[in-house]
């Protein structure tokens, strides 16, 4: 009963939000009478129509490209984090090369990733998990070092295996951090997935944005991008689901 | 029972110099089978330090730990630790904290439960069972602490100041609440606490502890020790004084 009040308040606040910015887009367009700046009607009118023939082919390709990059980020950047967090051997060794390697503006490597992956999928969900990884290592492994060392004793002196400090607290300390990690990339993914899927493919939502532009259908362009934001959204929705599903304890 | 010969323990300080801090020098003690020890000293004086050797935490550099006639190990030796802020893990519930230490050990599913309720009971937090350890107050996780290391029945329980977070009154509320589980299983007990009145009604044996380089002081035995109705009487008040003058004058010496 108080979860779907509580559910009901959030939605209404959101969908106030959304009657807001719908307004304030509606009243630039009237102002501006550009060919440029659509109404919002008129737009979304052009997306009922277009979503299922034209759109939803390109959102799927996206989704699927975000989808690896992330799996393949937290995959390889969760257990580099547990190491470098638990270790310190490993975090003295590796720790260099994550600093030095962090800074670097993964995007600009995107030339150099075509020419050796390619310029199909692979060079595309590589960026990807180029963008989040080191966030997931460096969250998880902070998130290790901050267990408080008493947290161990009784785990310790019971004679628990590797296995099972990781299952009981290793796992449970680094989650919500790495998921916090996930959600504050996932915005940087975003628009680097944009910017790949203009080249060198004829699938994904930056390819259709950019398509529409250049093929001067500016209602087609905010279709699309209406529908990335909207991915972003869902995208953003499903952490905060996954988060509140598995990180029970921190419900407050 | 939990013999220490000749304890001498060492750790490198990261600050100032990098140099070798004697945390623990010459320590001997034997703690009989089934009897509290409670250690009491200043701050600094290594409690703690001893504390972690026997719970195989920390190495010694010279002497040993046995625990009835066998070095240290958590494989042939049940060994309860209750640090300081009662180890409860934030993201278990009541339950799966107090079943933890059972859980590591692999002991038997339907006996751990059966068992859990009655201590739950005992200790009047069946209500908290389902809650996290932020929603309890202090003496609640408290309560849960004790809950975990006595369904253990562990073969040696270790405690590390553990009334020492609690107000006056809930303090000596939960002294009474340990006793009376501990006379059930009288397991053989150490624990390290700087309030006197907390040594003389839980300890039958005080050893007094000195600072710079930590060692031992003085090992009182105390008649007083693990009864409760005592502790209003005259004789627990004297002894009282005479133990805190006995702390001030190490303190006045270090």
């Amino acid at each position: 009963m108080n979860h779907f009040k509580a559910t009901r308040r959030i939605l209404g606040a959101y969908l106030l939000a959304a009657l807001f910015l719908l307004l304030v887009w509606w009243g630039l367009s009237a102002l501006l009478q550009l060919p440029i700046v659509p109404s919002p009607w008129r737009v979304f009118a052009r997306l009922g129509r277009v979503f299922a023939t034209d759109i939803a082919i390109h959102g799927v390709y996206s989704l699927w490209r975000i989808f690896a990059g992330l799996a393949l980020a937290v995959g390889i950047g969760y257990p580099l984090g547990v190491l470098m967090g638990y270790f310190r051997r490993a975090d003295q060794l590796l720790s260099p090369l994550v600093y030095l390697t962090y800074p670097i503006p993964k995007i600009a490597l995107l030339p150099i990733l075509m020419l050796l992956a390619g310029v199909g999928e692979l060079s595309k969900i590589f960026m990807i998990f180029l963008i989040i990884v080191f966030q997931v290592v460096v969250a998880v492994r902070d998130g290790i070092r901050a267990i408080p060392e008493e947290t161990y004793y009784p785990l310790y002196s019971l004679g628990a295996s590797f296995s099972q400090v990781f299952r009981y607290i290793i796992l449970p300390a680094s989650w919500p951090k790495s998921v916090t990690a996930i959600r504050v990339a996932m915005a940087t993914a975003v628009s680097v997935l944009f910017f790949t899927e203009t080249f060198g493919t004829q699938y994904g939502m930056g390819y259709y944005i950019m398509d529409a532009w250049l093929r001067v259908n500016y209602l087609e362009m905010y279709a699309g991008i209406l529908v990335l934001s909207g991915m972003g959204l869902l995208l953003f929705g499903l952490i905060d689901l996954l988060e509140y599903v598995t990180c029970r304890w921190q419900r407050r | 029972m939990i013999a220490i010969r000749d304890l001498t323990v060492r750790y490198r300080a990261a600050r100032p110099h990098n140099h070798m801090i004697t945390a623990l020098s010459g320590v001997s003690l034997t703690v009989p089978q089934g009897t509290v020890c409670a250690v009491i000293g200043p701050s600094g004086c290594g409690k703690s330090t001893l504390l972690k050797v026997i719970a195989g935490l920390l190495r010694p550099a010279e002497g040993s730990v046995t625990i009835a006639g066998r070095p240290v190990d958590p494989r042939h030796t049940c060994i309860g630790f209750m640090p300081q802020n009662y180890g409860l893990l934030p993201w278990k519930t009541v339950r799966q904290n107090i079943l933890l230490g059972c859980e590591i050990r692999g002991t038997r599913q339907d006996t751990r439960r059966q068992g859990m309720q009655q201590l739950a009971k005992k200790l009047h937090i069946e209500e908290l069972l389902d809650r996290y350890p932020h929603e309890l107050s202090g003496g609640q996780q408290q309560r849960v602490g004790l809950a975990r290391a006595f369904l253990l029945q562990p073969d040696v329980l270790l405690m590390d100041e553990p009334f020492s977070a609690l107000d006056a009154i809930t303090r000596e509320e939960m002294q009474d609440v340990f006793l009376a589980l501990w006379q059930q299983q009288s397991v053989t007990t150490l624990l390290v606490t700087h309030y006197v009145e907390e040594a003389l009604c839980l300890g039958k044996q005080i050893v007094l502890m000195a600072a710079q380089p930590g060692r031992i002081a003085k090992i009182i035995d105390n008649p007083l020790g693990g009864q409760r109705e005592l502790r209003d009487t005259p004789a627990f008040f004297q002894q009282a004084r005479a133990l805190r003058e006995a702390i001030r004058d190490l303190e006045v010496q270090a």
